[in-house]
């Protein structure tokens, strides 16, 4: 049995939303998640780095157990992942909002059917009008009101992103994963984003991982970094500790865009 | 080398073995072994069917997604099976009269073409027609959205893919094939009677009743029943694969190939199974 949300809210989970212990995760004989543990406190906003190819969206896939992990624990609101019947994984899912790497945009729909799809069956309490407007205001949100009747394949690359940003933020979930927000984009949309991401997590005191190559969206959003590295957490501190640090993986990383 | 075991969710049940046997398959993959490999397969098949099984019955049918997809099944076939229909009936006519005419026999034309199109030719063509036309859509469909991350995009949003996706495909091809078949079935007999009619002429109502004096209710009975199992086999395996396509675009071709080549063997093979019931009968 899972522990329910509200027993073990005055325990320690009631400060760390997500807990991960000694996550490990293969495919076949390919190791990609060797021992990773991780913490996600309420309200803020990690940072994941890692080089391509680290692991970065297995991980936050298991989160949701869109992927089945090998060993180890996750505990994401008081939910034991690994033991949760589909019933209540369904429930947690809710509550978590997942920005998929590509977008994953539903083809077959209007950029309007998109956002409904998850709105109306997520938030079944709400009326035709308030999912009008829901969807409107994320749009307006990620700037693409006008392409609401637009299919996905009518939309360039960064406005499928942005859509799809837009489809996560409209149920207003409690944690959000985001697989590289801003690749991508050009640097004023990115930035764009990245204070979106900051107003939704002021707006609705949400919690996020925000998996990102992009530094300057990393330095806007961060509230504490991580990096992954051989399948384990690398290094973990605040954005001075990493830009301070005199690692040479670190400092590959923040080259980039010297400051 | 360690002991596979399977996680705490997956004790304790067939669907848990079966599982604990998916992820042993990673393994076999690995090592190419081939008995493994098909043990595998057949569980994950399966597996698969007990899912689209319980997602039937579940309490929210999407409806929506069903009529939409008796649409695109139905409505998207409709030409190909016309012109399919069509000629089969004619060509079949004009194949058997000569036979037919060397024993003097030329009166049983219309009956012995309706015969094997009601029993063998409509239901078969027309079933391998959707193989390549439905199946391969589903599995090219499937297969895309499995590979730009949109059937996980449905899982987190409270939706299970098999119900919203699967259960609908399955359902509208299991009732459209049927009635793509009565409608090729039709339009060979249509066929049939213009093939007559190229040499000599025959009312249509006295081919129509020189057709049915042959035909009975038992030629059309097991025929009509196969076809629901060739749809349901279509609907099965054509988004069996797609679901099930690998990580690559190149796996969406991939599964839309497949797609067709399994329908239409199993098809064929179902075919074989009803003729002998029937025969039994
Ligand atoms: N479903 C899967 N089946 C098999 N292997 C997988 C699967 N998903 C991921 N992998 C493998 O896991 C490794 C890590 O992949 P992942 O997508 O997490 O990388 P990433 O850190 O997100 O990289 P990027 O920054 O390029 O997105 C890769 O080697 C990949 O091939
Ligand atoms: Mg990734």
């Amino acid at each position: 049995m899972y522990r329910g949300f509200e027993e073990t809210r005055g325990k320690e989970s009631a400060e760390s939303v997500v807990v991960i212990e000694n996550l490990k995760k293969s495919f076949g004989n390919e190791v990609v998640l060797s021992n990773v543990s991780l913490k996600l406190f309420q309200g803020e906003n990690l940072v994941v780095l890692g080089k391509s190819g680290s692991g970065k969206s297995v991980l936050i896939k298991c989160i949701v157990r869109l992927l089945a992990f090998d060993e180890g624990k996750i505990n994401v609101l008081g939910y034991n992942i690994g033991e949760l019947n589909n019933t209540d994984l369904g429930e947690l899912r809710k509550k978590v909002g997942f920005l998929f790497q590509s977008g994953a945009l539903y083809d077959s729909m209007t950029v309007r059917q998109n956002l409904e799809f998850p709105l109306l069956r997520i938030r079944k309490e709400l009326n035709r009008k308030e999912v009008d407007d829901k969807i409107l205001e994320a749009l307006e949100n990620v700037g693409l009101a006008d392409a609401l009747e637009k299919m996905p394949s009518q939309l360039s690359g960064g406005m499928r992103k942005r859509i799809s940003l837009a489809r996560t933020i409209v149920v207003d979930p409690s944690i959000m994963l985001y697989d590289e927000p801003t690749t991508g984009l050009d640097p004023v949309t990115s930035q764009e984003i990245s204070v979106l991401i900051n107003e939704v997590q002021k707006k609705y005191k949400t919690s996020s991982i925000i998996i990102t190559h992009d530094i300057e969206c990393a330095r806007k959003t961060a509230t504490r970094i991580v990096m992954l590295q051989d399948g384990a957490i690398y290094k973990e501190g605040s954005l001075t500790d990493f830009e301070k640090s005199d690692d040479a993986l670190i400092k590959a990383f923040f080259m980039q865009s010297g400051t | 080398m360690k002991i596979y075991r399977p996680a705490m969710s997956d004790r304790r049940s067939v669907k848990g073995l079966l599982n604990g046997t998916m992820r042993l398959g990673e393994k076999a993959k690995a090592q190419k072994d081939d008995i493994t490999l098909l043990l595998i397969n057949s569980a994950d098949v399966v597996l698969f069917m007990m899912r689209v099984a319980k997602e039937t019955f579940s309490r929210d049918f999407e409806f929506k997604e069903f009529f939409r997809q008796c649409f695109q099944i139905g409505y998207k076939t409709l030409p190909l099976i016309t012109v399919t229909g069509a000629i089969i009936g004619l060509v079949l006519t004009i194949q058997t009269r000569p036979v037919l005419a060397d024993f003097g026999a030329e009166s049983l034309l219309p009956g012995m073409v309706a015969v094997s199109i009601i029993r063998e030719m409509g239901p078969v063509i027309t079933a391998l027609i959707c193989a390549g036309k439905v199946g391969s859509g589903m599995g090219a469909e499937l297969g895309s959205m499995k590979v730009t991350e949109q059937i996980e995009a449905m899982e987190v949003s409270a939706t299970h893919p098999i119900r919203f996706l699967v259960v609908p495909r399955v359902l509208a091809a299991t009732l459209m094939i049927p009635i793509l078949v009565l409608y090729a079935d039709a339009l060979g007999i249509l066929g049939s009677w213009a093939g007559v009619n190229i040499k000599g002429s025959v009312s249509f109502v006295l081919f129509f009743y020189q057709a049915f004096s042959v035909v009975d209710f038992l030629d059309f009975i097991p025929a009509l029943i196969k076809t629901f199992f060739f749809g349901a086999v279509i609907g099965f395996v054509g988004c069996y694969k797609g679901y099930n396509a690998g990580r690559g675009t190149e796996s969406v071709g991939v599964a839309a190939n497949s797609a067709v080549v399994v329908a239409s063997l199993l098809v064929i093979i179902t075919d074989m199974i009803a003729v002998q019931i029937t025969d039994m009968l």
